[in-house]
């Protein structure tokens, strides 16, 4: 259920609501770029979902009904802040400037990452869940020994909050202080589990018993989430301490291209989510107070067909390399157990071996 | 101008087969890239392929119902010259996504495991799998390394368990193996699944030298088609489960697990009858009708529906609510070339006699021709299957999932039978009723095959009742 602490600026119908601590601070042309931002990334989504389909990616993780979600915090975002993402943050790699044909690279299989994460300030995907908040932690604490004015920010869902990685990285970072927004995205489904199932109270007031704020936010409301995800790491990079931010949203769509949802969830549901469509909303607010003409929503279109289009031609176009080669940098020195991979690897026939 | 073969491909992270549900294009059809092509149904999921090619299909490899293998053709497309983005890579020959570790299964360990598809957050339900990739790891160190300490084995010691993985044991108990009976083929004599299921399998008997019994040579029909005779025939035939057999499993299934099923029977005098349909068939207005004890049959369920709405009912468990139909879809079961298969006609309980035998009629024509239609076959609300002509008294029927009563009739047999204390020859049926007792009771039950038993003991009264 949402409830009334729920952070909201933009009404499903795109109309602004008043809210005592927070206000946008965007202008026209920026929520217009915020727009722009989750047209390409749906669109992306689809066109990966259909590579998928037609045998071009081992698998894929679709982000439908969480646009706003991560264009809002992705955008919020410093440069130098860093992010730790789960294999689902595409509106975050879009935000930190990664190429999309490059996050597609671990879907086909041809790279373990797929980008420098030291040149985005973006971590390559944890799919372990609830590792990546560890990560953040540590990160964050570093920050602080750097005395450096930045911030971390680790993604997740509804069902890693459930993980015991998340819950230590809570203690941690509440312990030291550490500038870290926790950034969950709860889209109500943990595969197959309800979230309502894993979390007997709200997400967000978990926060309360490890001793940092936490924040619930219309996660389908960009402007809301870009206010409260923007002041989170602001109050982080001054010392101000962690903050968990609960995104309530919906994932559109399957849990991955390997599952199906309708063997648990009523169409009813998705039905109710329709209605709280994340980019409709600020569609709406940019014809009615901005005037904008249908003409530049149909260029916006056209340029995420593009955008497709070259996707397409990208990955198709991307060699395989020698299988060997996913050793290369699973430990910074060398390691026995990785001799021992590649030798297997050689012995079965699956690589040359030259490396 | 270029030809392009799309391969079923792997949507599901080791999936080796699926099946085609329907096609949404046909042969000579132009399409763009990404238009939908086929839903498939694979162990995961129902999903949509969208087209990969802007093009002409050529070919469909496969129809509705096949299972189709990954990595084999599914569509041909002629591909224009410059069809842009799609042309310029062709998944046929581009590498496969899928790294190399998770291909084809070609040379898979024999641990008759197979593969085990992966969903990202499920992860390997293989319970060999430590087993496996420890005894693999193993295989690779090098034995003669000078360095490395000899391995020394423990040795097994009498009286422990023999060793083996506590899935292996589970199975193991849960088929009534002992595991000390067995040998064990995994490293240092671990007893491992396979051995287990070597166990369970039944040994090779000696092939009969002398010619076996002559059996009957003649084909029969099972599951919807043609199988080979005792004689002829393989001693084990293993038949896929798809089209109508898969409609009628899953139905039956489901129902017999949702709907706690219960009957009741009754003896019925039908001379009746039997006598009333002789004389109407003599009838020149009925001359083009055929009628049949089942078109009597037929009225009376209607006709006791009517009196009784709560047989003519479902339970939608989804929202705790028992729903009561005012007009009966009256299924008929009808046993067809393709199998078993239950259009209803809609409205039934609205049909007089001649209505009812046209209707009838007409279902069985088109169900014996193979042309029912899907929405001829949904919102079943009652049913009756009709076992009497091939012989047998009585049936005890499942239900349709969703109905709240199926009938059964038996054949109609000359029978001793007491009338006014004397015994006389009558034409008698039996007849027998299925229903959902979570919301149907045995009384209610009771008065509705015994309005059935009295509308065909005395038909033409029933008929003017109404």
């Amino acid at each position: 259920m949402i409830d009334e602490e729920l952070v909201r600026l933009l009404t499903p119908e795109g109309e602004r609501v008043a809210h005592p601590e927070y206000q946008s601070t965007l202008s026209g042309e920026e929520i217009f770029g915020l727009y722009r931002d989750m047209v390409i990334i749906r669109r992306l989504c689809n066109e990966s979902t259909s590579l998928q389909r037609q045998g071009q990616l081992a698998l894929w993780a679709p982000v439908q009904g969480q646009e706003a979600a991560q264009i809002g915090a992705g955008r919020a975002m410093a440069p130098t802040d860093f992010s730790f993402p789960t294999y689902r943050e595409h509106g975050i790699a879009w935000c930190r400037g990664i190429p999309p044909e490059n996050m597609l690279r671990l879907f086909r299989a041809v790279s373990n990452g797929g980008w420098d994460p030291q040149k985005y300030r973006h971590s390559v995907p944890t799919i372990v869940l609830g590792n990546q908040a560890l990560h953040a932690v540590g990160y964050a604490m570093g920050i602080q020994r750097d005395g450096a004015e930045e911030a971390a920010i680790t993604f997740f869902g509804d069902g890693a909050s459930s993980q015991g990685d998340t819950l230590e990285a809570f203690v941690w970072a509440a312990s030291f202080n550490a500038p870290v927004v926790f950034f969950c995205q709860n889209n109500q489904w943990g595969i197959s589990t309800p979230s309502s199932l894993q979390s007997k109270v709200p997400l967000y007031r978990r926060a309360e018993g490890f001793g940092f704020p936490g924040v619930r936010v219309d996660g389908n409301d960009v402007l809301a989430v870009y206010e409260v995800t923007k002041r989170a790491l602001e109050n982080a990079r001054v010392g101000g301490g962690p903050t968990l931010i609960e995104a309530y949203t919906y994932r559109m769509g399957a849990h991955t291209t390997s599952d199906d949802p309708t063997r648990y969830r009523i169409d009813a549901e998705v039905e109710v989510w329709k209605h709280r469509d994340p980019v409709e909303r600020v569609k709406a607010l940019l014809v009615r107070e901005y005037e904008i003409k249908s003409t530049a929503f149909d260029d916006v279109a056209t340029e995420a067909d593009a955008m497709a289009l070259k996707l397409r031609e990208d990955v198709l176009a991307m060699s395989r390399p020698d299988p060997i080669t996913m050793f290369d940098n699973a430990y910074a020195s060398e390691h026995p157990l990785v001799d021992e991979g590649r030798r297997e690897m050689v012995e079965l026939g699956i690589s040359g071996g030259t490396h | 101008m270029s030809e392009e073969i799309f391969l079923l491909p792997d949507v599901g992270e080791g999936l080796v087969e699926a099946e085609i549900v329907t096609w949404k294009v046909k042969e000579g059809d132009v399409v763009t890239l990404n238009q939908p092509l086929v839903d498939i149904e694979t162990a995961k999921a129902t999903v949509e392929l969208p087209s990969p090619y802007a093009g002409t299909v050529v070919k469909l490899h496969g129809s509705v119902g096949d299972v189709m293998e990954v990595h084999r053709p599914l569509i041909t497309f002629e591909v224009g010259g410059d069809a842009g983005a799609s042309a310029s890579a062709s998944p046929a020959s581009a590498p496969p996504a899928t790294p190399p570790a998770s291909a084809p299964p070609a040379e898979e360990p024999a641990t008759g495991a197979g593969r085990e598809a992966v969903l990202v957050g499920y992860g390997v339900a293989n319970e060999d799998g430590l087993a496996t990739r420890t005894h693999r790891r193993k295989a690779a160190t090098p034995v003669a390394s000078a360095s490395a300490p000899p391995v020394v084995r423990a040795p097994v010691t009498p009286g422990l368990s023999p060793r083996s993985t506590p899935p292996v044991r589970l199975y193991a108990k849960q088929h009534g193996i002992d595991l000390a009976t067995l040998t064990g083929s995994g490293r240092d004599g671990l007893i491992t699944r396979h051995d287990v299921e070597q166990a369970l399998s039944p040994q090779p008997t000696a092939r009969r030298e002398t010619a076996p019994m002559t059996g009957p040579t003649t084909t029969s029909r099972f599951v919807g088609r043609e199988i080979e005779s005792w004689s002829t025939g393989p001693k084990e035939e293993r038949i896929p489960v798809k089209g109508v057999l898969r409609s009628m499993s899953e139905a039956m299934v489901q129902s017999a697990f949702s709907a706690p099923h219960a009957a009741v029977w009754v003896r019925v005098d039908a001379t009746r009858t039997v006598e009333l349909l002789a004389g109407l068939k003599k009838h020149p207005n009925l001359a083009n009708v055929r009628l049949s004890p089942l078109t009597i049959v037929a009225l009376a369920f209607c006709d006791a529906a009517r009196h009784f709405p709560g047989i003519n009912s479902s339970f939608d468990s989804a929202n705790g609510e028992v729903v009561v139909r005012r007009s009966v879809n009256l299924g008929i079961a009808a046993d067809t070339p393709r199998g078993l298969i239950v259009p209803n006609i809609k409205g039934a309980d609205e049909l007089d006699l001649v209505g009812m035998a046209t209707s009838l009629n007409v279902l069985v024509d088109k169900a014996r021709s193979g042309t029912t239609t899907p929405n001829e076959m949904i919102g079943t609300t009652l049913t009756i299957t009709n076992v009497g002509p091939f012989g047998v008294d009585a049936a005890m029927p499942i239900l349709p999932p969703g109905t709240g009563a199926i009938l059964a009739v038996g054949q109609i047999a000359k029978s001793p039978w007491v009338v006014d204390d004397e015994i006389v020859i009558r034409h008698v049926v039996e007849l027998a009723m299925a229903f959902d007792h979570r919301q149907v009771d045995g009384a209610l039950a009771s008065r509705v095959l015994s309005h059935v038993g009295a509308f065909l003991g005395d038909p033409a009264t029933a008929m003017i009742a109404g």
